[in-house]
C-alpha cells in the first residue's frame, strides 16, 4: 500500500516524467503480481553476476560485511534512494542499526533496464514484496545525477 | 636437646610436606559438556561452553591466574571488554567489564593487558590476581591508526623485547582505482600501503605513539586478524586474508570456481622489512606460485618470482583466518607443543560455491617452521555441514587463547560463546 503512495509522492515532488505517467500508476496497484516472469528472470541473471557474491544467493548478506536485502528499509523503501545506491555505490552507512565493512561499488555500468530488472527482482525475492522499478525511473535518476 | 628439636621438627615437616602435596595435587579435572559444546574434536579431547557472553567476542586472552578477558567488536551495556572469572568446574562467570569501545585486539604479557579499538591501542595494569587496576584510566599507547571500515580490526601481539605489533588492514580489496568495481585497474604504486596493508611496530610502554613514532615492520599484507609471536623461532607469524572476487571483477579471466578456489589464505613468517606483495600478487596454493594480480596485468597464469616473500604455509581460499596461537602448554599431547592453532572464521566469498571454514585448524611445527600437513582440529562451530555450506553458521570461531593449565579457549563473534577445549586422556 505504501508504494503507490510513494510513487505518487515522487511524481509530485520531483519527477516530471513520472508525473506524466501518473494516470498509469493505479494499474500497478497489485504491484508484485503485475511483474512478468521475464523481468524477474532477467533481474536474477544480473543479480547472479553482480550481486550474489556479496549479498548471497538467499539475499541474507554477511554479518558485519555485506548487508542483507531481505525486508530492509533500504530495499523496500524509497525506490529513488535504492536506484541511487546502484548508480553511486555506498559505504560507511548503517542499515537498520547494523554497520557493514564492505564497500558497495557503483554499478552505473549496468543499463537502465538491467538496474530496473535487478531491483525489481530484489524487491520481489527473499521474502520481499514491493512494486517494480521501471527503466524510466532509472533513466531519470541517472540524468539527475549528471546535472 | 636433639630429641626435643626432632620432636618439634617432625610434625612441622609433616605439615609442610602435606601442604606441598596439596599444592602438587592437580585441581579437579575440568569436565567437558556432555555434547562437547557441539564441537567435533580428536579422540581424547573434550570441550565445554566456558561462558555465554552474548556479545560479539573477537580476540581473548587468559592471564597466568586464569582470568579471561574478551574483546567485543561492539560495546555491550557500555562495555567493550568483559572480565571472566574461572570456577572449579572449568566454567567461567562474567564478573564485569570495562573499556567503552569496540574493537578486536586483546593480549596480555608481563602484567599488562593490551586492547585495541579500531584506531587506538590501550594498556591496563594487571595486579597479582590478574585483575585490571585502572579500568577507567588505561594508558593510550598508540593512536590515530587508519580506520575506513573495510578491514578495520587492529590485532596486537608483543615480542620479548618490549615491542608491540599492530595490524593495519588495507581499506581496499585490491587497490583498484575504484574499489571492487568490475574491471577497474590497480593504482600504480598503491598509496594504501603508506598507512595500511601491513604490520606496524611500536614500543609497548610509550604513550600516544602515532605512525611516525612507530615503524612499518612488514608491508604488502592485505588484512591480518590472526597473529602471534613464535617463541621457538623468536619471530612474528601472521595470517593474511587473501583478496576477494577474482571472477566478479574479472569475469573473462576467472571462472566462478577459480574465484572460490583462489587465492590461498597465507601464513607468513615476518622479518623486519618484508613485503608479502599485496596488491600486486596473490598466491596460488595448487601450483605454489605467486600470481600477478589481474588489476596489475595478471591473467590467472602469469607468475611473479622475485621481490616478494613466500608464505610459510597456505590454506584454502576465503576461509578468513581470524585467530593464530602457538601452543606452548603441556596439557595437550606432545605433537601439539609449539604448533599453531588457527581459527578460520568461515568464508563468504566462495558463493555460489559452498562456503568453507568455521573451524579451528592445527598446523604442526618443527623448529619454528610449519612441518607437515594441517588438519581440522575443532569442527562444527556452524552447527551442521549444511549451515557451514550456506554460510549461515550458528557460531564462528574468531579468537584463540591458552589458559594457564594448557586449555585452549576459542571465542565466537556471532553469539559470544566462549569455548574451552581440554585434553582428558592420560
Amino acid at each position: 500500500m505504501k508504494s503507490p503512495f510513494l510513487i505518487a509522492a515522487f511524481a509530485l515532488l520531483s519527477l516530471p516524467t513520472l508525473a506524466q505517467k501518473k494516470p498509469a500508476t493505479p494499474t500497478q496497484k497489485p504491484a508484485a503480481s503485475a511483474i512478468s516472469g521475464a523481468v524477474l528472470a532477467s533481474g536474477k541473471k544480473v543479480y547472479t553476476q553482480n550481486c550474489l557474491t556479496c549479498h548471497m544467493a538467499d539475499g541474507g548478506g554477511v554479518q558485519n560485511m555485506n548487508p542483507p536485502l531481505s525486508k530492509t528499509s533500504y530495499v523496500l523503501g524509497d525506490k529513488n534512494r535504492l536506484i541511487n545506491i546502484l548508480l553511486n555505490g555506498m559505504e560507511d552507512q548503517d542499515i537498520d542499526g547494523e554497520s557493514y565493512q564492505n564497500v558497495m561499488p557503483a554499478h552505473d555500468f549496468l543499463t537502465d533496464q538491467q538496474i530496473a530488472d535487478v531491483l525489481t527482482y530484489v524487491r520481489n525475492s527473499f521474502g520481499n514484496k514491493a512494486s517494480a522499478v521501471q527503466a524510466g525511473e532509472v533513466k531519470t535518476a541517472r540524468a539527475a545525477k549528471k546535472k | 636437646m636433639k630429641n626435643t628439636l626432632t620432636r618439634f621438627l617432625l610434625p612441622a615437616t609433616a605439615v609442610a610436606g602435606s601442604l606441598a602435596l596439596y599444592a602438587l595435587t592437580p585441581p579437579a579435572r575440568v569436565v567437558p559438556d556432555a555434547d562437547n559444546a557441539g564441537l567435533k574434536l580428536p579422540a581424547g579431547f573434550g570441550a565445554l561452553v566456558a561462558a555465554e557472553t552474548g556479545g560479539r567476542a573477537r580476540h581473548l586472552t587468559v592471564t597466568p591466574q586464569g582470568v579471561v578477558y574478551v574483546k567485543l567488536s561492539r560495546v555491550k551495556d557500555g562495555k567493550g571488554i568483559l572480565t571472566l572469572h574461572p570456577t572449579s568446574t572449568g566454567k567461567a562467570t562474567i564478573a564485569g567489564g570495562f573499556g567503552g569501545y569496540g574493537g578486536t585486539g586483546m593480549y596480555n604479557k608481563d602484567g599488562y593487558l593490551y586492547a585495541s579499538s579500531d584506531e587506538d591501542v590501550y594498556r591496563y595494569k594487571l595486579d597479582s590476581k590478574g585483575e585490571v587496576t585502572n579500568p577507567t584510566q588505561p594508558e593510550k599507547i598508540i593512536t590515530g591508526l587508519i580506520n575506513r571500515k573495510q578491514h578495520e580490526s587492529k590485532s596486537v601481539v608483543l615480542d620479548n623485547s618490549g615491542n608491540i605489533y599492530v595490524n593495519v588492514g588495507a581499506y581496499s580489496n585490491s587497490c583498484q582505482e575504484r574499489d571492487r568495481r568490475p574491471g577497474s585497474l590497480g593504482m600504480p604504486n598503491c598509496p594504501v600501503l603508506d598507512s595500511a596493508g601491513g604490520i606496524w611496530q611500536f614500543k609497548a610502554n610509550k604513550l600516544n605513539q602515532k605512525y611516525g613514532d612507530g615503524m612499518r615492520y612488514a608491508t604488502g599484507l592485505r588484512n591480518v586478524v590472526g597473529l602471534d609471536w613464535n617463541q621457538q623461532g623468536n619471530k612474528l607469524f601472521v595470517m593474511q586474508h587473501g583478496r576477494d572476487q577474482l571472477h566478479t571483477l574479472f569475469p573473462d579471466k576467472y571462472t566462478e570456481k577459480e574465484s572460490a578456489q583462489f587465492p590461498a589464505e597465507c601464513m607468513y613468517a615476518l622479518d623486519k622489512g618484508d613485503n608479502a606483495g599485496w596488491p600486486y600478487i596473490y598466491y596460488n596454493q595448487e601450483i605454489n606460485k605467486k600470481m600477478m594480480a589481474p588489476e596489475y596485468g595478471g591473467d590467472g597464469k602469469k607468475t611473479v618470482d622475485d621481490k616478494y616473500i613466500d608464505p610459510a604455509a597456505a590454506y584454502p581460499a576465503h576461509m578468513a583466518p581470524n585467530g593464530l596461537l602457538f601452543y606452548t602448554g603441556s596439557m595437550f599431547p606432545e605433537k601439539y607443543k609449539n604448533g599453531a592453532f588457527i581459527a578460520f572464521h568461515g568464508s563468504w566469498n566462495r558463493a555460489p560455491e559452498p562456503q568453507k571454514g568455521y573451524f579451528v585448524v592445527f598446523q604442526p611445527f618443527k623448529n619454528g617452521k610449519p612441518s607437515g600437513n594441517w588438519e581440522v582440529f575443532a569442527d562444527n562451530f556452524a552447527g551442521s555441514p549444511e549451515k557451514a555450506a550456506s554460510g549461515r553458521a550458528d557460531h564462528r570461531p574468531c579468537g584463540l587463547a591458552q589458559g594457564p593449565d594448557g586449555s585452549l579457549y576459542v571465542s565466537d563473534d556471532v553469539k559470544g560463546t566462549i569455548y574451552r577445549i581440554v585434553y582428558n586422556k592420560k
